[in-house]
């Protein structure tokens, strides 16, 4: 049941095969057996089965809210969640207990969805490797897959394998693992530069990132505003569209949600030709630090629609080189702006220190928050200075307006989706992930899925294939603004074409004692 | 102290100024001639008083002030600009304050309609050009009660730019003209207020009261064309009846509903301008206008003994009347401004570029506002004048207090007494016991309210000085707790305009009044016997009688003393107990005198 997709395990529920209290217990328990991944941060377990209660008992009543009545879901710990601490991974907001719901999961619960936990994430989502929050790095299920595990003896050169896990990606990574190590059905994700595709794409799963102002961000706690969306990890393109369908729509809290109507529900209608069909592909994506298997995979992917009748063409975005360091301008700007209310007073840590108010801010920030985010406001600041203003700020702003033009370039010549890769490469070892710091890293890493959040696209990574490693391997589709629905028909179309294959983790379910014992060392920090 | 005069030449032309004790500057004679453009190329301003040092040498350079204001008016909304807590004056801490006015996570700014609408009106009424477009920005600083670490503000491109606000400063011998001055006006922005900061020093801890965090704020920032403490207090005195007749602002200063920030530096006319200082929460018009004064001359003084003007911030300390160093930040603020970016821009519409079909809840139309403005100060002003043949002075005096145009509008539909008569009793027997009153309230209260100190003369001439520096809501009193109403002035003044009795009785009726016993006027002239004696031959016996008891006035008199004759009518007057006509007391007292 476990192993089942929202939309399997909700038929069954409709059909009375497991009572949503049965569905919760079994992820609960999974979610302990599991807790080694160091996915959740809180897990809400008396709030889970009371919510499956209530459940149940509108099941029993006939009275079901719709297909995610009864789902148990997780929420990356940056969405507000009444009476839930909420703390973005950062010494900051520790103890933090919101007195309200982010719009996005009040729509989840007014639909019956069971609240699992709070997932991992690097500290303020300041990352692509879910390896720099206070609780500790997120490991991939997929370090303990069957598919990897057997390719790895093969290795003649693997070491330790048990001190050699993966990365899962980031920042939205506890999410990510929740959701592939089959603790819960979707879980929501941000996506500031590709925060939700990129470890969908390490993990095995559909990683969506709906169109800026079609989801409301009211009670998403803000990296960068002007680029940040709810983004949605589930197993498959229609669980994504189920859970989207729960999510899009005007919120009178968010000011930057469109008032289009959308259709509802986000019901995504076959598509049995590809034919008339134009798939593009951007040229300034095919970079040397591309691994090849993902360069052979998004070739093949090509291949795969121009033999189903779709044309294919290449076309430029010939921006897309100066993306990073002007995502670098405006994401730190924007932080340093952001970060400016965490300063002891109202809500979140305090330091000891009082000899003035100015001594407190200092101190408390210092403690409050990690290298990386006090970097990145360091940065920001320096960019926002009066002298400054001009020669970054504005420069970058024009910059991301030439990076949305492309787009709108490439969408105006007739094409309606973008093929890209999502990654560079499968998820990388733990070890040799920190090798490099999180400014490198994150800058690599987005480098394909950054500018789709400069010009507020919607964007999906598809499981493909596994690598020669056994891991998963995503390729991203980019559609026109608003254009969601669209854009999951071909994602959905490209998903049954390449059936990818279920994580097996049959072994870390059946005997899990054994995994736990050999990570007793690693820094996991699980609070109930 | 005297008023030194002063005397400068300048550009072949001799003007005179004077400075007044208190700093205050008053024209003692409007210059003519050609427009000065010396301030920044203005040309809305002809002239501009001048200052020295107070013993000035021959030869010496003058020095001419410039004076700018930025004004934050909090907006009358019911909730806040960017949540839905209540607006409430007073209300215990921290009790209107909403998830997003404390700043939690998460949380976002949702403009409300109001105060955009506010900003609109205010604008046009103000002679603003109304931007379709503005945006807004985030003003970045550190401090307790500014919880999000910013003020969301329009820096760039606020709502309304390039206005004008036309004031009427007093001259002439008795100060009793208007001359009107205008003063351009750079850009009306909206923005937050903060919260408040409660400092307590023993236990060395700060206290933050969010209630009024968050709180709309119209910034209107004035052009630098002012040159005096006056001036400042007279525009600020418009603004604020302005922005009480639109409603857009209770503007009431004791409650922080407007505060002033002015920018002052000083210069030899010529000469590029100096450094100026910024000295901030002038929350009186009195003490705006000492503060500017004391301000103008502390910098004329320090540049006279060779020191130098620090670009600084400054606070007036309304006991000691003077501006201190607020010494708050080493070196300059840099605020970091930056677009907000959880706000779309603010599109307004007008009847030309309104999208058919638009919902009328989603847009705002500009020229639908433009119909809907009230009758502003300046026209219910030429109104008055027009309509009851006041002076241009005397209808300032009746807009300038509030509630006192409504009372004499209503004395006037209810008395058969001239409209002069009207406004003669209402500016200055009414008005004259309602403000000693009203300094004994705010004596009582000991805050820095700001009252006129009363000048209750017989005179016809009315308060001026109310004009100039009056913030003073005297008709606090006047709705609930007035003593008199206007029926029971009109029922008076019907009296009085049918003979039935002399002025001074009719004083002395309304002196009754003001005792609160619930008499009408009838009932206080019966009781009293106030009625106009009109028996003339008891009238000419008490004449005479009065000439017989004192002979060394009617000496005084035949001697040449024409003033004498007051004397006597004064004693005639006195045994009537005011109830003989003081002119037929005047004309047997002269025919006898004559015979």
């Amino acid at each position: 049941m476990l192993g089942r997709t929202l939309q399997e395990v909700s038929a069954a529920l409709k059909q009375g095969q497991i009572t949503p209290t049965e569905l919760c217990q079994k992820c609960l328990s999974l979610i302990k057996k599991t807790k080694f991944l160091n996915a959740y941060i809180t897990v809400s377990e008396e709030v889970a089965l009371k919510q499956a209660e209530e459940s149940e008992k509108r099941y029993k009543n006939g009275q079901s809210l719709g297909d995610l009545d009864g789902i148990p879901i997780a929420v990356k710990d940056n969405f507000s969640t009444s009476g839930i601490e909420t703390t973005c991974a950062s010494n900051m907001l520790k103890g933090y207990i919101p007195p309200y719901n982010a719009t996005v999961v009040q729509k989840l619960l007014d639909q019956g969805a069971l609240l699992m936990g709070k997932t991992n994430l690097d500290e303020f989502a300041m990352g692509s490797g879910s390896t720099d929050g206070i609780f500790g790095p997120v490991k991939n299920p997929w370090s303990y897959s069957k598919q990897y595990r057997e390719k790895r003896k093969q290795n003649p050169h693997s070491k330790n394998e048990d001190s050699d896990w993966l990365i899962t990606g980031g920042s939205s990574g506890g999410s990510a693992a929740a959701v592939s190590a089959f603790t819960c059905y979707a879980a929501l994700g941000s996506d500031t530069g590709g925060s939700t595709r990129n470890p969908a794409a390490h993990c095995g799963l559909v990683g969506f990132k709906p169109s800026y102002g079609l989801v409301s961000r009211h009670g998403l706690i803000p990296l960068v505003n002007s680029m940040d969306v709810p983004g949605i990890l589930t197993r498959c393109v229609d669980d994504a569209a189920i859970v989207l369908g729960a999510l899009a729509g005007p919120d009178p809290k968010d000011s930057t949600t469109v008032h289009d109507p959308i259709n509802k529900p986000f019901m995504l209608p076959s598509l049995a030709d590809v034919s008339k069909l134009c798939i593009g592909i951007p040229k300034e994506y095919l970079i040397p630090e591309l691994s090849s298997e993902v360069r052979s995979l998004w070739s093949k992917a090509a291949d795969l629609f121009e033999s189903e009748g779709a044309k294919v063409l290449e076309v430029s975005l010939p921006h897309t080189s100066y993306s990073i360091v002007c995502y670098h301008v405006l994401c730190t700007s924007e932080v340093a702006s952001n970060m400016a209310r965490f300063d002891g007073l109202q809500y979140g840590h305090r330091c000891d220190i009082n000899v003035s108010t100015e001594a407190m801010y200092a101190a408390t920030r210092r403690e409050g928050f990690n290298d990386v985010v006090r970097g990145r406001i360091l940065s920001g600041n320096f960019f926002l200075l009066k002298e400054n203003y001009e020669n970054y700020f504005v420069k970058a702003q024009k910059v991301r307006r030439l990076i949305a033009n492309d787009f709108v370039n490439a969408f105006n010549s007739g094409v309606d989706v973008l093929l890209t890769p999502t990654t560079l490469s499968e998820a990388v070892p733990y070890l040799e992930f920190i090798k490099e710091d999180n400014r490198t890293r994150s800058a690599q890493d987005d480098i394909f899925t950054q500018a789709v959040n400069m010009a507020g696209l919607p964007a999906v990574s598809i499981p493909v294939a596994l690598s020669n490693q056994g891991l998963p391997i995503g390729l991203q589709f980019i559609g026109r603004a608003f254009c969601d629905q669209q854009l999951l028909t071909v994602a959905r179309w490209f998903e049954k074409q390449v059936q990818f294959p279920v994580i097996q983790l049959q072994e870390l379910m059946d005997d899990c004692s054994a995994v736990l014992e050999n990570e007793k060392s690693a820094s996991v920090s699980l609070k109930q | 102290m005297a008023a030194p005069m002063l005397r400068w030449v300048g550009r072949g032309r001799l003007w005179t100024f004077a400075r007044v004790d208190g700093g205050s500057c008053h024209r003692r004679e409007a210059p003519t001639g050609s427009t000065s453009n010396w301030i920044r190329g203005q040309s809305s301003v002809a002239q501009q008083p001048l200052y020295t040092t107070q013993k000035p040498r021959k030869g010496e350079h003058k020095w001419a002030a410039v004076v700018g204001l930025e004004i934050h008016a909090q907006i009358s909304s019911n909730s806040k600009l960017f949540s839905g807590s209540q607006v409430r004056f007073s209300a215990p801490p921290n009790s209107l304050v909403s998830f997003f006015d404390a700043s939690l996570p998460g949380t976002l700014p949702v403009l409300n309609r109001r105060c955009v609408e506010a900003a609109v009106m205010t604008g046009l009424a103000l002679n603003c050009h109304i931007n379709k477009k503005s945006l807004f920005d985030r003003k970045h600083y550190f401090y307790a009660d500014l919880p999000a670490g910013y003020q969301i503000t329009q820096q760039r491109l606020p709502i309304a730019v390039n206005g004008s606000l036309t004031y009427g400063v007093c001259a002439g011998k008795k100060q009793s003209q208007v001359i009107p001055k205008t003063v351009r006006i750079k850009q009306i922005q909206l923005e937050q207020d903060s919260g408040k900061s409660l400092h307590d020093d023993l236990r060395s801890q700060t206290l933050i009261d969010l209630n009024r965090a968050g709180v709309g704020l119209l910034e209107v920032v004035l052009e630098p064309d002012l040159s005096c403490g006056e001036e400042a207090a007279t525009a600020v005195r418009e603004l604020q009846l302005i922005l009480q007749a639109l409603g857009t602002s209770q503007a009431n200063m004791a409650e922080g509903q407007l505060r002033v920030d002015a920018n002052i530096s000083v210069h030899h006319p010529g000469e590029p301008l100096g450094v100026r200082t910024e000295v901030k929460n002038l929350n009186s018009i009195r003490f705006l206008a000492k503060a500017i004064d004391y301000e103008i001359q502390r910098q004329i003084n320090e540049l006279e003994n060779g020191g130098e003007i620090l670009n600084e911030t400054r606070s007036f300390h309304y006991q000691l009347g003077c501006t201190m160093s607020m010494r708050d930040k080493e070196g300059k603020q840099d605020y970091r401004f930056m677009p907000e970016p959880n706000l779309p821009p603010l599109v307004l519409y007008d009847a030309t570029s309104l999208p058919a079909g638009a919902d009328p809840q989603q847009v705002i139309n500009i020229d639908q506002i433009r119909e809907t403005l009230p009758e502003l100060p300046s026209v219910t002003r030429e109104r008055l004048v027009q309509q009851y043949g006041m002076l241009l002075e005397h209808s300032f005096t009746l807009l300038n207090e509030v509630g006192l145009l409504e009372f004499f509008q209503n004395v006037i539909k209810e008395t058969r007494a001239e409209p002069k008569k009207v406004t003669s009793w209402v500016l200055n027997t009414f008005l004259g016991y309602l403000k000693q009153q009203n300094l004994a309230v705010s004596e009582r209260c000991g805050s820095d309210v700001y009252t006129e100190e009363s000048k209750c003369s017989d005179s016809e001439q009315p308060f001026m000085d109310a004009l100039t520096v009056c913030d003073v809501n005297v008709f606090s009193l006047l709705g609930a707790a007035s003593p008199v109403t206007p029926s029971a002035l009109a029922e008076l003044l019907d009296l009085l305009d049918s003979r039935t009795i002399s002025s001074a009785a009719a004083k002395e009726v309304f002196e009754e009044l003001w005792k609160r016993e619930g008499k009408t006027p009838g009932q206080i002239v019966s009781e009293k016997q106030l009625e106009l004696m009109e028996d003339r031959g008891a009238l000419e016996q008490l004449c005479h009688s009065m000439m017989e008891a004192h002979p060394q006035v009617v000496m005084d008199l035949k001697k040449g003393n024409p003033r004498a004759i007051n004397k006597l009518i004064g004693l005639v007057r006195k045994a009537t107990q005011s109830r003989a006509d003081p002119a037929m007391i005047k004309e047997i007292l002269e025919k006898k005198l004559s015979s």
